[in-house]
């Protein structure tokens, strides 16, 4: 297993054995939380209070799931978060697929297409990973501001892909580094322009790092809060602002099945893309190393 | 009219000079070869007959058109890569008729296109495959056929060869050949093997540090080289180079090799191969330049009527490569390798008579390392 030759020995076994309880009893520390969120989340609020946070629901019960989706005040309103879920979709998905394409066309100009200062611009771009967020809050406020885009959902979309710019330029052009330039240089010779070589030559080959850059920017802007927070209004806001919003809301019996609940709505998405192309995730991240 | 024709073309690469003015001309349905060992700027001036990188001045003319400042595209050039440069995703038959594709011929000439290089290289079982399940060869044969469905002006061929084993390049090389004899396609090919050069060449151009140092048919590359770089590039085991005395004068010129331990070593020069350069060198040292095949072992029964001048050397090493044997054995200052037959029964540290033919050898200048005779 270890590609070690040695002989089984009693002593190694039970080190092996010992390894191994040590792995599964942090891989069972680690899912705890999300055990109890599940828990919590399919209990009656009668059970929560008196019972301990890891028993089983007597009378498991959806409820609190549909009062998250549609009924939990979220400050003044009370719709649920299912709104809001339909609107970082239609903030996620916009902003996905424009950062990705865009960050395809950098990673092949810049690899492909070279030019006297290309690599210092890649340089430059890749100070986007590095700024913090917080940083750029009021500039961007009132870049917004003069575009007419403020509180709205293509401003929240305009700030997701410029940040997102940064990422997926440097996912693509250190694949696209991988990628024999001799291809580019056929076909040039066959008569294929900028477009076409890339649509007909690159992209094909392309799935892996497109899957990372979707994993990627799906996960960051799915689960960003200070943005939606900042740049939404009361109806744009995303669904982390929201559960925010529904967690503090302070009228009455605090319903953690409902909280619980919601928060897995919110956290489910980026669950179901990770297990969906996950492999894929891993697979792109090395790609390149091991091509022949 | 020149199919292909270089002029005064330069190239600089931030402070470094990759081609100096380099020119020359070759007619349609010639084979070109650019030889050199590498970073000689033979890859760079053949990018730059592609269009693929820009020349820094000079003039490019395909077919009588400049052609110095067109895209790849329009210059109607095909190129055969060293890595092949397959398109991945594509199936062999795309891969073949994308050029055609791209230039808009209707899908039934791209069939046909299609259908004819495949028969031409054999790959027509292999059309509907990806190139990741082609083998070495077949992805040789395949970017082969990628260039051969255009029927361009001109093929550029970029070490095409060099990825595959030695069996298959042998092969390949005179499967190459068999198409450029068939097809009466003009070809520029570039090549370190100088032996790739030498058997497929119309005109062998051997590079040096951006400059062509010789253009000329292979015959006169091999045995008529400018100086010592061509010389020693051209041809394998290298050509023997001796450091010389220069005696005598017009009529009478002898070569005074100083071998230690040993009598000094006289060579008379052939008189008919004596040029004016010489009569400066008298006294000088000069280079003398002899290929293996020069020399020779004395055949015993003719005696007297050996060709060419006769001595006798302790053998070194004896390496027998199954056609012919190679000795090596000390002449001057060094050692020097030796072509003989296959039956010739020599160990190693015997003594051998030999017979060096004065009539094939060459001299350089020891400064310039210039040709002189």
């Amino acid at each position: 297993m270890d590609n070690v030759i040695r002989r089984r020995t009693v002593g190694a076994r039970i080190g092996r054995a010992m390894l191994y309880a040590v792995l599964l009893l942090a891989a069972l520390f680690y899912l705890l939380p999300l055990a109890v969120m599940l828990i919590t989340s399919v209990k009656p609020l009668a059970e929560i209070s008196p019972g301990t946070l890891l028993s089983l629901p007597r009378e498991p019960t959806l409820a609190p799931w549909a009062k998250a989706w549609g009924e939990a005040c979220t400050g003044m309103r009370c719709e649920g978060v299912g709104g809001y879920f339909f609107n970082s979709i239609a903030i996620v998905a916009p902003a996905v697929a424009i950062s990705t394409v865009i960050g395809a066309l950098n990673g092949y100009a810049l690899t492909k297409w070279r030019f006297r200062g290309s690599e210092l611009l890649f340089a430059l771009m890749l100070f986007g990973c590095f700024i913090p967020f917080q940083v750029v809050l009021l500039p961007m406020a009132q870049t917004l501001g003069w575009l007419g885009l403020s509180s709205s959902r293509a401003g929240l979309i305009l700030v997701h892909v410029v940040f997102g710019i940064a990422f997926t330029t440097l996912f693509f052009r250190n694949f696209f580094v991988a990628v024999p330039t001799e291809l580019v240089s056929a076909a040039k010779l066959d008569g294929a322009g900028f477009f076409r070589i890339f649509w007909r030559i690159l992209l094909p080959v392309s799935t892996p790092i497109i899957v990372v850059s979707v994993i990627w920017q799906f996960t960051q802007i799915w689960n960003d809060f200070l943005f939606g927070v900042a740049f939404s209004a009361h109806d744009t806001q995303p669904v982390t602002v929201a559960l925010n919003n529904l967690v503090n809301t302070s009228t009455g019996v605090r319903e953690y099945n409902v909280d619980m609940a919601a928060a897995m709505i919110a956290a489910l998405p980026t669950l179901l893309v990770y297990v969906l192309a996950g492999k894929y995730f891993v697979r792109g991240l090395t790609a390149g190393s091991v091509k022949g | 009219m020149a199919a292909l024709e270089i002029n005064n073309v330069c190239k600089i690469f931030g402070s470094e000079q990759v081609l100096r003015d380099v020119s020359l001309a070759i007619d349609s349905g010639e084979f070109l070869i650019l030889v050199g060992p590498s970073g000689c700027g033979k890859s760079t001036l053949m990018n730059a007959i592609a269009g693929l990188e820009p020349v820094t001045s000079g003039e490019i003319r395909i077919a009588g058109e400049e052609v110095t400042w067109q895209t790849p595209a329009e210059r109607d050039i095909a190129m055969v890569f060293q890595s092949y440069a397959l398109y991945p995703s594509m199936t062999v038959r795309q891969n073949i008729s994308f050029g055609l594709e791209m230039r808009k011929v209707p899908r039934a000439e791209r069939e046909a296109a299609v259908e004819r290089v495949a028969d031409l290289l054999q790959i027509s079982h292999l059309l509907d495959r990806k190139p990741s399940q082609l083998s070495g060869g077949q992805r040789q044969r395949v970017a082969m056929g990628r260039a051969l469905a255009r029927e361009p002006k001109i093929y550029l061929f970029d070490e095409p060869l060099s990825n595959l084993d030695a069996k298959l390049r042998v092969d390949m090389r005179t499967e190459i050949k068999k198409l450029h004899q068939r097809l009466g396609t003009t070809i520029v090919y570039v090549t370190h093997d100088q032996i790739e050069a030498m058997t497929l060449a119309d005109c062998i151009a051997v590079m040096r540090d951006g400059r062509i140092l010789q253009l000329g048919t292979p015959d006169e590359v091999y045995n008529d080289p400018v100086d010592i770089f061509v010389a020693g590039f051209m041809g394998s085991p290298s050509m023997n180079f001796i450091v010389a005395i220069l005696e005598g004068g017009a009529g009478d010129y002898r070569l005074r090799i100083a071998t230690p331990e040993e009598e000094d070593l006289v060579l008379p020069w052939p008189a008919v191969r004596e040029t004016p350069d010489m009569a400066g060198q008298v006294g000088r040292e000069v280079i003398l330049g002899l290929r293996p095949e020069h020399i020779g072992e004395e055949d015993a029964r003719l005696g007297d009527r050996n060709e060419g001048t006769r001595i006798t050397a302790r053998i070194s090493v004896v390496e027998p490569t199954g056609a012919d044997i190679l000795l090596q054995l000390p002449l001057g200052q060094g050692e020097v390798t030796a072509r003989v037959g296959p039956r010739c029964r020599v160990l190693a540290g015997e003594r051998l008579a030999l017979r060096v033919d004065m009539g094939r050898a060459v001299l350089f200048d020891s400064e310039t390392e210039r040709r002189l005779a």
